[in-house]
């Protein structure tokens, strides 16, 4: 390789390697506005800011769920298994929301600390299988998924 | 011994005219695959591969998504690594090879978010979130326009390739941050299903599918590429000799 060219290619490899060094910079400083929610921990250590409006999210808990008779109000608790938030919400929930999903909701926490959700989305892992294979493992007592 | 090869090899494919000739003979290989693939990979992924236990039949949308984002994160990698030999070696058809990348890597990437904003509607309950994946994603797409734009924002085809390099250097950051995203930040988009280096995360019988969907996609990249690049190459060198020779010669 001539000088020229080898000049070039550390020149072009350094502005690489720069520009990526600022941006990484750049997500770090930034890394807690990235994130699309806050974990319930992060909610009970403070970390989340009160009254505004803020995206939890988390698994909804095992007989967590109660309906209200006369509307569409629904009632759950989130937990990331150490901490525990309960969500209040009116409206229809996506066909993936159930027992042991994962989930990111919308809204802010209310003077009881419940937290009041204007949308809930239904989130899902990397692992699919066919649905007797899901009942297989059900039957030998393994969770399907470890979701999160 | 290898090395002296390679650099051989890389020096001819430096010629418009090897290049030509060479990928002419390539093309239907490829693109026969190519078609193979996708046909055998649609039927087998949309028919034979079994329900997901969640998401039922809407899983499906994967045997689309996935080939589409991998390839777009691939193909900017290709374009910018162009682009680089381009700028340091000087060889035309480097740049003519990053030029065709453009078009073809930003139609992946929209194919890919299309696809899961229809896949997201069902099954996550909203058509757009801006999480770290799916933001990260639509900035690889401006990339693209951006190499697209500066393209064709210039009258000397040599200040067009040297400004689009630099962009698509400068934008091959994105990528691992695209592939991170899900790792590095809380997302509702989940972490990688098709990965080589780890287990799948799903039965073979919906893994082969896929793999022969990201297999044909690839070689479906590769006969457009080498496509673009003939065509742009006789536009380039049509006062050539040999261009002259071979349309007088048909």
């Amino acid at each position: 390789m001539n000088p020229k060219r080898k000049k070039k290619l550390i020149l072009l490899s350094s502005m690489v390697v720069a520009v990526g060094i600022a941006v990484g910079l750049v997500l770090y400083a930034l890394s807690e506005n990235i994130n699309l929610f806050y974990t319930p921990t992060q909610i009970a250590e403070g970390e989340a800011p009160v009254g505004q409006r803020i995206r939890a999210g988390g698994m909804v808990v095992d007989g967590s769920i109660k309906r209200a008779t006369d509307s569409l109000m629904v009632q759950f608790a989130v937990t990331d298994y150490k901490h525990e938030v309960v969500v209040q919400y009116t409206g229809i929930l996506p066909d993936l929301f159930r027992e042991g999903q994962g989930i990111v909701t919308m809204g802010a926490m209310d003077a009881e600390g419940i937290f009041q959700a204007s949308e809930v989305l239904a989130k899902h892992d990397e692992n699919y299988m066919p649905p007797e294979v899901e009942e297989a493992l059900k039957a030998s007592g393994h969770q399907a998924t470890a979701q999160q | 011994m290898m090395f002296e090869t390679f650099r051989t090899w890389f020096h001819r494919m430096g010629s418009p005219k090897w290049f030509y000739d060479i990928t002419g003979r390539w093309i239907p290989w490829f693109g026969g695959i190519a078609a193979l693939c996708l046909l055998v990979g649609t039927v087998w992924g949309l028919f034979f591969a079994p329900q997901d236990y969640q998401q039922g039949n809407s899983f499906r949308i994967i045997y689309i998504h996935v080939p589409a984002a991998i390839l777009a994160q691939s193909i900017f990698f290709t374009m910018a690594i162009a682009g680089g030999i381009g700028l340091i070696w000087k060889m035309k058809v480097a740049d003519m090879v990053a030029k065709s990348c453009a078009p073809i890597g930003a139609t992946m990437t929209f194919i890919a978010l299309f696809t899961g904003a229809v896949w997201g509607k069902p099954t996550w309950g909203a058509w757009w979130v801006w999480d770290a994946r799916l933001t990260s994603m639509l900035i690889l797409l401006f990339l693209y326009f951006g190499v697209i734009a500066l393209q064709s924002a210039f009258d000397s085809k040599q200040s067009a390739a040297r400004a689009s390099a630099i962009l698509s250097l400068v934008g091959v950051v994105n990528i691992p941050i695209i592939k991170y995203s899900v790792e590095w930040w809380n997302t509702l988009h989940q972490p990688a299903t098709f990965t080589l280096t780890e287990k799948p995360a799903m039965p073979m019988e919906m893994w082969m599918p896929l793999l022969v969907m990201v297999i044909g996609f690839y070689c479906f990249f590769a006969t457009v590429l080498m496509m673009r690049t003939r065509n742009e190459i006789l536009e380039r060198e049509k006062r050539t000799q040999w261009v002259q020779g071979l349309l007088s010669s048909q």
